[in-house]
C-alpha cells in the first residue's frame, strides 16, 4: 500500500467530514432496528440437521467419477533451486496416473493478490507457483503426484526423489529485524502515527509503562483440512472448494489459467472453519493444474502437515507499548511500536498497531509497525488480524499502568473512554464500551478481586482475574449482491454467493429476509456458496453480514418498486407511491393505511407473472470513512496457577460485546464463544515450533500444535450490550472475529493478578511461571 | 505408507510364527499406523494381535496377569486394578484421549515409540534413531519435550507411555515369547538408553512378541499410590514431568517408598535413588525433596528443558507429600 493510497483516503475522509450523515449510507436509521419479528431471536443453524445428519456434502466428499487423488511433495529447504529430481520411481508405483513437476507444469500464473481494490482476486502470495525449480520456503510444493486412491498418491509421493541446491536462507525474526522495512500504510490507515509529541509526554509523566511483548507464530487448524475436488469441462473449470470466498477463487483461477471470468464455476456450500485461512492458496491452483495435465478430475485433501506447509498463519510479532498517565490515570502518551513477519511475497497486514488508535483518549500517539522479511511460507489473515495480538499487548500494558497507579483496571478504562475517535476526532457511529464492562464485571464478579497480586489461594492454588477490552473495526464491502425472486405463492428465494463456515449465515440472512418481506421464516429460502449466484465478497474482516445485509436493504427497496409497477391500477394500493408502501403479511401495504394491502402473490397473479426476481448491491461503504466505527468488548477471567507445576486452570470466562444489535442470539453465542477459545488457545497453548535454523515447521499435526481440549475451556459466559449502531444495516456490527480479540490479555492479566508475575510472552506455558 | 500385507492372528502361535518371518505386530495402531503413514517405519507385512484374547486374570500368588491385547481403557477401568494398583489407573487415563484408550493396547502402548517431532520428519529433519549416524537435529532445536537424564550425544528422546510410567512403579514383568521360547523381564530392564544406538530401544529380540504383563502383589506402598502428569494442556499432551509414587509409612518412618518418573528419559525411570534415601526417613518436604535431588543428581539439561529439572523436583515433592498427608 502506498502513499498515493493515504492521500486519497485521507482526502475522501477530509471530504466526508463536511458530508451530512443523511447522504451516506445509514443516513437514515435502518427501520429494522426497531421492527423485529425473528431477528433478534433464537433461530437454530438451517444447515444444523444436515450436518448433524452427516448430509452436507463438503467439498473432499463430493462424487466424481474417473477421479484422481493428489499428494504433495514439499521442499525440505527454505531457499535454492532443485538439482535433481528423480520422479520414476514414484510414475512406476502402483496407481499412479501422473506426477507434475515444474519441468511438466502447465503455464500458471501468479494468483492476483486479495485486498480491497479487486474483489475478485484472492491470491495470499505473488510467487511463481511449480514454474520453475526455485525453492523459496521451506515445504513448498516440488511435485505432486495423482493416483487412483489417496494411499497410492501418498506413497507414491514418498518415493520422488529430490536433491536440492541451498542457498543462504533468511529465516531467523531478530536477525531480519535489522533489516526490516517500514510500509507506509497499514490496511486503509496511514502506518506511522505522530500525533501530540508522545515522546516528550512519556519522559514527563508521573507514571509510564514500557514494556515489549510477543506472540509467536501460530497456525490456522479448522476442523475441516482443506480440501478441492476439480474437474475441467470443456476447457471450463469446475472447483468444488472449501472456500471464504468463492468469487475471488473463481476470479483468481480464471486470471492465472487464461481463462474468461465465467469459465470458472466454484461451488463452496459448506465450509468447515474458516477463520481466514480457507483462501487461495496453492493446492487449488495444483489441483487444477494437475487435473488439466492428467485430463482428469482431481481431488485434492490437504493433510494435517501440509496444511501447516501450505496455508499461512498468522505472523510472530513482538511490540513495544508505552504509555505514560497523570496521577488520576488519564492518558498522555500512547506509544505502540512493533514488528512483525511479512514477506515480500506476502499481501496480507497484521495490523497489530491500529489497535490502540481507537480505544483510549490518549493525548498523544507514537504508533508505528515494521515488518521482517523473510524466506518464509507467506503471512495470513486470522481471526482478528491486527487487534487479536495487538489487544494482547495494548491491554496488558493497561493492566501494569492500573497496578502502577495502584488503580482498578477497569477504572483506569474508565477514565480513559474516549467519547469520539482520539485520533480523527471522527464521531462514533455508536460505542458503549464502559456499559460492556459493566455488564461483564457484574457477571463475574468482578468485587471478589483482590487488588493485590498472589493474595487468593486454595490448597496450591492461586487464583486471579483479569480484565481485557477486545476491539475490531466495522467493515461493509461494496458490490456484495444478493437476488430476490418472489414465486407465485408469494415465497421469498434470496440467492448470494455468499458463505457458511459455520456461522450461520443462511439462517440469518434468512431471518432478515423474513423481517425485511414481512413474510414467516417458512416462506423464506437462502442460497448461497456458488458462483453461478450474484456475486458476494468474501467472508472476512467480520463484513458479510453487514454487506449482505446492505444489499437485502437494497433488493427490497427495488422490489417494492417493481411490485407497484406491477400491480397497477387495480389494487388496493393504486395511487401509492412505492415510499409510501411497505411489507407486510407477504405483500405490500400503505403505510398510513394499513387495510390497503395485497399480497405477492396476488399482484403477480394479476399481473400474469410466474415470479419476479431483482437484485440489489451493497454500496459504497462511506460511513466507515466519516464515523469512527469499532466494536469493542470487555474480556473477563477468573483463572487458578497451580504454584507447584505453573499449570494454568481457567475457570471462567465472561465476554460482554458491544457489537450493535445482535441478529441471533442463539449463533451469536456460538460464534463469541468460539471466539474466545481460540483466544483462549493463543493464552495458553498454540505455538507453531518453527525452526529457525532451517525455515521448517515442525509442529504439523494436532499433537504438536495445541489447541485447547475441552477440559481447558470453562464455562463461557456470553453478553451483550444490543444498543443498534444507527449508521449500519439492522443496527449491527461484525461479530466474527472480535470474540477472540482481548481474551490472551485478560487471562495474562488474571495470571498476574493470581502469582504477581507478569508474562509478557505468549502463550503462558508452564515453564514460565515456575 | 509403503504397502503392505495384513493379517489377523489366529491365535498366539500364529501371531508368532508371523513375526517370526518378519512380519510386524499391530496392536490398536495408534502409534504404529502413524508411524507408516509419515514413512518412519516401513513394514512388508503386520500380524494384527489386537484380536487375540485380552485377559486380566489374578495370579496364584495375588498379582495381576494382563494379557498383552488387553485394551487401555479396559485397564483401567477394570476393578482389581482401580482397586489394588491405583497408580497405574490413574496413568493409564492420564495418557491420550478416550478414543485413543480404547484402541491401545497394553503391548502396543509399552512399545511405543517417541514423540520428538525429529524423528517423525522423515523428509527434513536428521535423526539418529530413524537413521543412525546421521545427526540429531532435536540437540540444537526444539527439546523442551527432550530427555534430562540417560540421554546420550547421539538421541536426547523420551519415552511418551504414562502407563510404563506406573508398571515401572509397580514392578512389572514383561512376558514374552519367541523362537527361543519364552522369557520374562522386569519392565525397568525392557527399555534402554540410547547410548551409541538410539535405534535400540528395547531387549526384544527379532521374532519376540510381548505376551503379557505381571504385576506383583500390590505393596502397602503401591495401595496407596498416586500418578500425577504435568503437561501444556489438560489432556491429550504428553508429559513434561509425571510422577507415579507411593508411600509406606509406619510410626512416623517411611517404610516403603516408589518412585517413577516420566518425561525425563528414553525409558520410564524409576527413581531407587530417591527410594533408598527415603527409607527410614520422617516424611517431610525436606526429605523428599533431598531424596529427589540425590536422584537428579546426573540430570543435565538441554538448551529448552531445564525447567524440568526442578519440576520434576517440585511434583515429587507434592506427591509425596499429599500421600504422607493422606496418611497422617
Amino acid at each position: 500500500m502506498t502513499k498515493l493510497q493515504n492521500a486519497i483516503i485521507g482526502g475522501v475522509r477530509a471530504v466526508l467530514g463536511h458530508v451530512p450523515a443523511s447522504w451516506l449510507p445509514g443516513g437514515t436509521p435502518d427501520p429494522l432496528i426497531d421492527k423485529r419479528v425473528s431477528l433478534g431471536g433464537q433461530q437454530s443453524r438451517i444447515d444444523g440437521p444436515d450436518k448433524v445428519r452427516g448430509a452436507a456434502r463438503f467439498a473432499a466428499e463430493v462424487p466424481m467419477e474417473n477421479l484422481l487423488y493428489a499428494a504433495f511433495v514439499h521442499s525440505t529447504i527454505a531457499r535454492g533451486r532443485i538439482a535433481d529430481l528423480d520422479v520414476s520411481a514414484a510414475e512406476a508405483a502402483p496407481g499412479v496416473a501422473l506426477v507434475m513437476t515444474y519441468r511438466n507444469a502447465p503455464k500458471i500464473g501468479v494468483p492476483p493478490p486479495i485486498g480491497i481494490t479487486n474483489l475478485k482476486a484472492a491470491g495470499n502470495h505473488t510467487l511463481p507457483i511449480m514454474q520453475d525449480p526455485e525453492i523459496r520456503w521451506n515445504g513448498q510444493v516440488v511435485a505432486v503426484v495423482l493416483a487412483e486412491t489417496r494411499e497410492q498418491a501418498e506413497h507414491g509421493a514418498a518415493l520422488v526423489r529430490v536433491r536440492y541446491d541451498a542457498a543462504p536462507a533468511r529465516t531467523r525474526f531478530e536477525e531480519g529485524k535489522a533489516s526490516a522495512y517500514t510500509p507506509e500504510s497499514m490496511l486503509v490507515e496511514r502506518n506511522r502515527l505522530d500525533k501530540g509529541d508522545a515522546s516528550r509526554k512519556l519522559a514527563e509523566a508521573a507514571f509510564t509503562i514500557d514494556a515489549v511483548y510477543t506472540t509467536p507464530w501460530e497456525n490456522h487448524n479448522p476442523i475441516e483440512p482443506h480440501a478441492a475436488t476439480l474437474v475441467w469441462r470443456e476447457g471450463k473449470l469446475i472447483v468444488h472448494d472449501a472456500t471464504q470466498m468463492v468469487h475471488g477463487t473463481a476470479g483468481s483461477l480464471a486470471n492465472i489459467f487464461g481463462l474468461k471470468a465465467g469459465d470458472v464455476h466454484v461451488s463452496s456450500p459448506y465450509v468447515g472453519g474458516g477463520f481466514g485461512a480457507k483462501g487461495l492458496w496453492d493446492h487449488q491452483i495444483l489441483g487444477a493444474a494437475a487435473a488439466k495435465l492428467a485430463g482428469r478430475p482431481v481431488r485434492v485433501t490437504l493433510s494435517r502437515a501440509s496444511m501447516h506447509r501450505l496455508v499461512g498463519g498468522r505472523t510472530q510479532t513482538e511490540q513495544r507499548v508505552a504509555l505514560a498517565a497523570d496521577a488520576d490515570g488519564k492518558l498522555k502518551a500512547l506509544l505502540h511500536h512493533g514488528y512483525g513477519v511479512k514477506p515480500l511475497h506476502s499481501v496480507c497486514d497484521e495490523g497489530f498497531s491500529l489497535t490502540g488508535r481507537s480505544l483510549y483518549a490518549s493525548e498523544s500517539f507514537d504508533v508505528v509497525q515494521h515488518y521482517v522479511d523473510l524466506d518464509l511460507l507467506a503471512n495470513s489473515f486470522m481471526r482478528g488480524p491486527g487487534e487479536t495480538p495487538g489487544t494482547f499487548a495494548i491491554e496488558c500494558a493497561m493492566d501494569e499502568l492500573a497496578d502502577a497507579l495502584g488503580m482498578d483496571p477497569i477504572e483506569l478504562r474508565r477514565c480513559n473512554a474516549a467519547s469520539r475517535d482520539p485520533v480523527s476526532g471522527a464521531p462514533h457511529s455508536q460505542n458503549a464500551m464502559m456499559e460492556a464492562y459493566d455488564l461483564g464485571a457484574a457477571r463475574i464478579g468482578w468485587d471478589r478481586r483482590m487488588a493485590k497480586p498472589g493474595t487468593r489461594r486454595e490448597g496450591e492454588w492461586l487464583i486471579g482475574m483479569g480484565c481485557a477490552t477486545g476491539t475490531f473495526p466495522f467493515t461493509r464491502m461494496p458490490g456484495t449482491s444478493v437476488r430476490i425472486t418472489i414465486d407465485a405463492a408469494g415465497g421469498a428465494h434470496v440467492a448470494s454467493a455468499a458463505h457458511e463456515m459455520g456461522m450461520g449465515t443462511a439462517t440469518v440472512q434468512r431471518q432478515h429476509a423474513a423481517d425485511r418481506l414481512g413474510l414467516p421464516l417458512d416462506r423464506v429460502t437462502v442460497i448461497i456458496g456458488d458462483s453461478s449466484l450474484p456475486f458476494a465478497s468474501f467472508a472476512g474482516g467480520s463484513s458479510q453480514t453487514a454487506s449482505l445485509a446492505a444489499a437485502i436493504s437494497a433488493a427490497s427497496g427495488k422490489l417494492a418498486t417493481e411490485l407497484m409497477r406491477l400491480a397497477g391500477n387495480d389494487t388496493p394500493l393504486a395511487g401509492l407511491k412505492s415510499s409510501e408502501v411497505e411489507f407486510a403479511d407477504g405483500g405490500l401495504r400503505s403505510v398510513e393505511d394499513p387495510a390497503r394491502h395485497e399480497s405477492f402473490a396476488s399482484i403477480l397473479r394479476r399481473s400474469g407473472r410466474g415470479e419476479l426476481s431483482v437484485v440489489g448491491e451493497s454500496g459504497a461503504p462511506l460511513e466507515i470513512l466519516k464515523y469512527s466505527m469499532h466494536s469493542t468488548s470487555a474480556n473477563f477471567c477468573e483463572l487458578r496457577v497451580s504454584e507447584i507445576t505453573g499449570e494454568i486452570r481457567v475457570d471462567r470466562l465472561v465476554g460482554a460485546f458491544d457489537c450493535g444489535r445482535i441478529l441471533n442470539a442463539k449463533t451469536a453465542t456460538s460464534q463469541f464463544k468460539g471466539g474466545m477459545i481460540m483466544g483462549l488457545g493463543m493464552a495458553l497453548t498454540e505455538e507453531t515450533l518453527l525452526d529457525e535454523r532451517t525455515g521448517r515447521i515442525m509442529s504439523t499435526s494436532l499433537a504438536d500444535y495445541h489447541v485447547p481440549v475441552h477440559l481447558d475451556v470453562p464455562d463461557i459466559d456470553v453478553l451483550w450490550t444490543d444498543i443498534p449502531d444507527p449508521r449500519t444495516p439492522l443496527g449491527a456490527r461484525g461479530i466474527g472475529e472480535i470474540g477472540t480479540t482481548g481474551v490472551a490479555a485478560a487471562i495474562a492479566n488474571a495470571v498476574f493478578n493470581a502469582t504477581g508475575k507478569r508474562v509478557r510472552d505468549l502463550p503462558l506455558t508452564l515453564d514460565k511461571l515456575i | 505408507m509403503t504397502p503392505f500385507g495384513y493379517a489377523r492372528a489366529a491365535d498366539r502361535a500364529d501371531a508368532l510364527a508371523r513375526v517370526g518371518s518378519g512380519a510386524r505386530v499391530l496392536g490398536g495402531g495408534t502409534n504404529l499406523v502413524d508411524l507408516l503413514r509419515q514413512n518412519v517405519e516401513q513394514a512388508s507385512e503386520l500380524v494384527d494381535v489386537s484380536r487375540l484374547e485380552g485377559a486380566i486374570r489374578e495370579s496364584d500368588d495375588g498379582g495381576l496377569l494382563i494379557d498383552a491385547s488387553v485394551r487401555n481403557a479396559t485397564l483401567a477401568a477394570h476393578p482389581l486394578v482401580r482397586h489394588r494398583y491405583p497408580v497405574l489407573a490413574r496413568a493409564l487415563l492420564a495418557g491420550a484421549s478416550a478414543q485413543i484408550r480404547n484402541m491401545a493396547t497394553v503391548g502396543g502402548n509399552i512399545l511405543q515409540r517417541t514423540r520428538c517431532m525429529y524423528f517423525y520428519d522423515v523428509e527434513g529433519a536428521r535423526c539418529n534413531k530413524r537413521q543412525p549416524g546421521a545427526g540429531c537435529d532435536a540437540m540444537d532445536g526444539f527439546n523442551r519435550y527432550h530427555a534430562v537424564l540417560g540421554a546420550s550425544d547421539q538421541c536426547i528422546a523420551t519415552h511418551p507411555s504414562d502407563m510404563c510410567v506406573a508398571l515401572a512403579m509397580l514392578d512389572a514383568v514383561i512376558h514374552l515369547s519367541g523362537p527361543d521360547g519364552e522369557r520374562s523381564v522386569p519392565l525397568t530392564d525392557f527399555h534402554v538408553l540410547p547410548n551409541a544406538t538410539p535405534q535400540t530401544e528395547t531387549v526384544l529380540k527379532p521374532g519376540e512378541l510381548i505376551t503379557g504383563v505381571e504385576l506383583p502383589p500390590p505393596s502397602a506402598a503401591v495401595t496407596h499410590s498416586e500418578y500425577r502428569k504435568v503437561r501444556d494442556r489438560s489432556s491429550y499432551a504428553f508429559a513434561l514431568i509425571s510422577v507415579a509414587g507411593g508411600l509406606a509409612i509406619a510410626e512416623g518412618r517411611i517404610t516403603e517408598a516408589r518412585i517413577a518418573l516420566g518425561g525425563v528419559a528414553a525409558k520410564p525411570w524409576r527413581a531407587t535413588r530417591a527410594e533408598t534415601a527415603l527409607v527410614c526417613v520422617a516424611p517431610t518436604p525436606d526429605a523428599f525433596l533431598a531424596a529427589i535431588r540425590e536422584e537428579l543428581v546426573g540430570a543435565r539439561p538441554l538448551s529448552g528443558n531445564g525447567f524440568k529439572i526442578g519440576l520434576a523436583e517440585r511434583t515429587v515433592v507434592a506427591v509425596l507429600g499429599a500421600l504422607a498427608g493422606a496418611r497422617a
